[in-house]
């Protein structure tokens, strides 16, 4: 445990969330790509996961169905504004067949924003997710990722809609 | 040839354990019409996810997917085509009924009664096995030719939708007994 503690210092946020789901067990991702997902992107490569780049968010919710009847575990990896992409699909299929789902999204429009149309929907996000009544974390700082994996297998065992937030701060 | 004459011909070729999911709507309700069995999805929403649903469970399992489809779905996810070029494995048979209408809402035309030709567009996003048929006869040697391949059959058809009842079964039911279908026959 001492070791871990001590690695858990030195290695990079990017490697500690795939750790994570590792640990959680998902066996498939979907995403679609954002600058702060760079870094996770390139270590889901490097572990092998059965990565599947999608062309639109909605795509990886309905793929991430197929899995789940097929047994397997999905995350759908996007930025918040994939959220906005994949509200019908993800109430009207996986909410509406209680097939379960992790979204992880990177936080857009939050401070350090740069860009004037990351902020609607980095607003509206977080109340669209208490809106559909699905549970969600926000993954600020280094210490927030011991919630990851737990949260994701909360999302396999409960078979609903889980999901986090990454913040920008985390890699700073 | 209507789209359920598509749904008999594809249900009479399938084997037990394939898996069948189908599209929204009119599709669903005749495929349940034609024959209720575990192992068919019964898309109630998501409007064009059929090809993404039937490429995910495909990648999950070794089992044949055969997946329903229509052509104005497939024009609300194009790029579905191209991930399927991607990543489909075998195992994924994808069905396109192009009947060239909105056939749940009343016929409006979709583009491809215009001129948007779906196998052309399946092909340019990279999908070798690709084909057009008109006939059951023709779907029938399509399927056994591509059988053990990943492949486009676009089935053209007349609009037209039979008369058949809703679903009765609620959609948890639904994913449960296909899920339980799916682990209790494993090949």
């Amino acid at each position: 445990m001492n070791n871990d503690h001590k690695k858990h210092n030195n290695v990079s946020p990017d490697f500690l969330i795939v750790e994570s789901m590792k640990r959680a067990g998902v066996d498939i991702i979907c995403s679609v790509p954002c600058n702060l997902l760079a870094g996770i992107l390139a270590e889901i490569d490097r572990r092998g996961f059965t990565h599947i780049r999608v062309c639109r968010e909605e795509e990886g919710v309905g793929i991430a169905a197929g899995a789940a009847l097929a047994g397997k575990r999905s995350l759908l990896l996007m930025q918040n504004s994939g959220l906005g992409n994949s509200l019908n699909a993800l109430v009207s299929l996986t909410a509406l067949y209680r097939l379960p789902l992790f979204l992880l999204m990177s936080r857009r429009g939050g401070s350090g924003e740069q860009i004037s149309a990351q902020m609607p929907m980095g607003c509206a996000a977080p109340r669209l997710l208490r809106t559909l009544g699905i549970e969600y974390c926000d993954i600020r700082e280094r210490n927030d990722i011991r919630l990851l994996a737990r949260t994701i297998r909360a999302a396999y065992a409960r078979r609903s809609i889980q999901a986090a937030f990454l913040w920008r701060e985390l890699w700073q | 040839m209507k789209r359920i004459d598509v749904i008999r011909t594809i249900v009479a070729y399938a084997e037990m354990d394939d898996l069948i999911i189908s599209n929204l709507g009119f599709p669903s309700r005749e495929l349940y019409a034609v024959a209720d069995r575990p192992g068919n999805f019964y898309m109630l929403g998501s409007m064009g996810l059929a090809s993404s649903i039937g490429l995910g469970c495909a990648m999950g399992t070794k089992r044949k997917v055969y997946v329903l489809d229509g052509d104005g779905s497939v024009l609300m996810n194009a790029g579905s085509l191209a991930t399927i070029a991607q990543y489909a494995s075998n195992n994924l048979c994808l069905v396109i009924i192009d009947n060239k209408v909105y056939g749940s809402t009343g016929n409006q035309p979709t583009h491809t009664a215009g001129n948007t030709d779906l196998v052309a567009l399946a092909r340019a996003a990279g999908n070798r096995n690709v084909t057009r048929v008109r006939h059951a006869a023709g779907l029938r040697a399509a399927l056994q030719r591509f059988d053990g391949k990943q492949s486009i059959i676009v089935v053209d058809t007349e609009p037209g939708n039979a008369s058949v009842g809703i679903i009765p079964i609620r959609p948890e039911d639904i994913a449960q007994r296909f899920m339980r279908f799916l682990r209790n026959t494993a090949t």
